[in-house]
């Protein structure tokens, strides 16, 4: 695995048409590009990472749009990974998240990718992360992956970026939403967006506070609290100069290497939560022992956990990634 | 696919998800957006994947989100009356780009006498005004398939 591929060498050198083709492909499953990536994926870990959530029509893209052209003129250069959501009834969505980042879009330095959901949760669509990597693989000084924007549970995304900003708009939210966990939760900066509406001050104030009634250990990220006008551009810089001062505390020693470990972990969890079900599903059904098994569910003979617990307890032959050396595993992998 | 009690069997190699997506947007200089969001819905609810690019692109612009998209085709609504500088001038940049396999498409007020020219020219197919919808999401069904 120490050759790259030749997709994997157009895309190391810049090309973005076989880049976007692999983003295509990936996102679209096929195995070829999984391949691709495997390559690929050495050569990720450089670019930084910004994720961008709120409630619809919060200004997502307005502001991202600002953060590329403010990021453009610092020299750097920017993917952008917009997800819009798929219509759970035709299986089609409308990406729109381009309208606001037009004028990116004949700037050579700026990557914008518009992904559908396809019915994953967590306000990131499955491939999200792969396509991070390709981004990443081709050079992106900085990827900003816009959420999908529902707004409660798009905690997914936390994982994978260096710096949450999470936007709030005027008037959405009374007290009640400020105390709510999730999407709160996952800020490494508030940003008060359309500050200049009535109640602006209201809700920069709950924000506040529920930060402050967050205890903090010594030296840990307090998340500030922006107002910004992402229409007119009022506060960008101020959020930029935000954004560096968090990119400074995460690559403090110790944060970097747990945010990497931690980013691992999902890329890792999310493959395998897809490859095993599909895995098991395909060999239950090969040995004939699907069909036979549900039917055993529908007329209450068994019971799923018992058949989960057998399908997961059967074998993990995990010497193959300890160099081929056979060795017991220690612990039994227990039910939750 | 008999096997032996206990080997493992490998799964069936995965069938492709592969979705049609197709640009939808307004090159020039009209403002009338109306019917390209109307097609971008229709579309939408017939399975596809919409990139929709808003107002105002010149066909540098639709080209280049089409390439980093890497859409199947290209549907446009031109009002203008511009069409006979749009359609050949994407369709000459698409080609530059090595992207000729892109189905373009389009609708608007096109004078029936430009039809003809603009499908020699390479235009796969031109809507006029008064098309039902359903023959637009047809068409783009049957036309427009999603690339190997």
């Amino acid at each position: 695995m120490t050759v790259v591929n030749a997709a994997g060498k157009e895309i190391l050198a810049g090309n973005t048409r076989a880049a976007a083709r692999l983003m295509r492909d990936l996102d679209d499953e096929i195995p070829a590009a999984i391949r691709t990536l495997k390559h690929l994926y050495r050569h990720t870990g450089h670019a930084y990472i910004l994720g961008v959530t709120g409630a619809p029509g919060s200004g997502k893209s307005t502001l991202v749009n600002r953060i590329t052209k403010h990021l453009r003129k610092r020299g750097k250069s920017v993917g952008v990974v917009a997800i819009d959501p798929t219509s759970p009834y035709s299986g089609g969505a409308i990406l729109g998240d381009r309208i606001r980042m037009q004028e990116h879009t004949l700037d050579e330095g700026v990557f914008i990718k518009s992904l559908a959901t396809r019915g994953h949760l967590g306000g990131l669509s499955r491939s999200t992360i792969d396509i991070v990597n390709v981004m990443d693989a081709m050079g992106k000084d900085i990827i900003i992956i816009e959420t999908v924007g529902v707004g409660q549970d798009e905690v997914e995304v936390v994982k994978v970026a260096h710096t949450n900003l999470v936007l709030v708009v005027p008037g959405l939210g009374d007290d009640i939403q400020a105390i709510k966990a999730g999407i709160l939760e996952i800020a490494d900066i508030f940003v008060i967006n359309k500050s200049d509406r009535d109640g602006a001050d209201k809700a920069k104030r709950e924000i506040e506070t529920m930060v402050s009634m967050t205890s903090f250990m010594e030296g840990e990220w307090k998340p500030p609290v922006l107002s910004a006008v992402a229409a007119t551009d009022d506060g960008t810089v101020e959020l930029l100069k935000a954004v560096d001062r968090h990119r400074e505390y995460i690559f403090q020693e110790g944060n970097l290497s747990r945010y990497r470990r931690e980013k691992a972990r999902v890329e890792l969890v999310e493959i395998l939560k897809t490859r095993l079900i599909e895995k098991a599903v395909s060999d239950l059904d090969a040995h004939g022992l699907l069909d036979p098994l549900l039917a055993d569910m529908a007329n209450k003979r068994k019971d799923p956990y018992s058949i989960s617990e057998k399908v997961v307890n059967h074998s993990f032959a995990f010497h193959f990634l300890n160099g081929g050396k056979k060795k017991p595993i220690k612990g039994k992998g227990s039910p939750r | 696919m008999a096997t032996a009690k206990g080997k493992s069997v490998a799964a069936p190699p995965k069938k492709a998800a592969r979705k049609i997506r197709v640009l939808v947007g307004k090159p020039g200089l009209d403002g009338h957006d109306r019917g390209a969001k109307i097609i971008a819905r229709a579309l939408r609810d017939a399975g596809v994947e919409v990139i929709y690019t808003g107002l105002h692109q010149t066909p540098e612009m639709i080209v280049s989100a089409a390439a980093q998209e890497d859409v199947d085709g290209i549907g446009l609504s031109i009002l203008s009356g511009a069409h006979n500088y749009l359609f050949p001038r994407i369709l000459q940049l698409l080609r530059e780009k090595k992207m000729g396999d892109v189905v373009l498409f389009g609708g608007g007020i096109i004078p029936d006498d430009d039809i003809p020219k603009l499908l020699k020219k390479g235009v796969d197919r031109v809507f006029t005004p008064g098309t039902p919808i359903q023959q637009i999401v047809d068409y783009v069904n049957e036309r427009i398939r999603p690339r190997k």
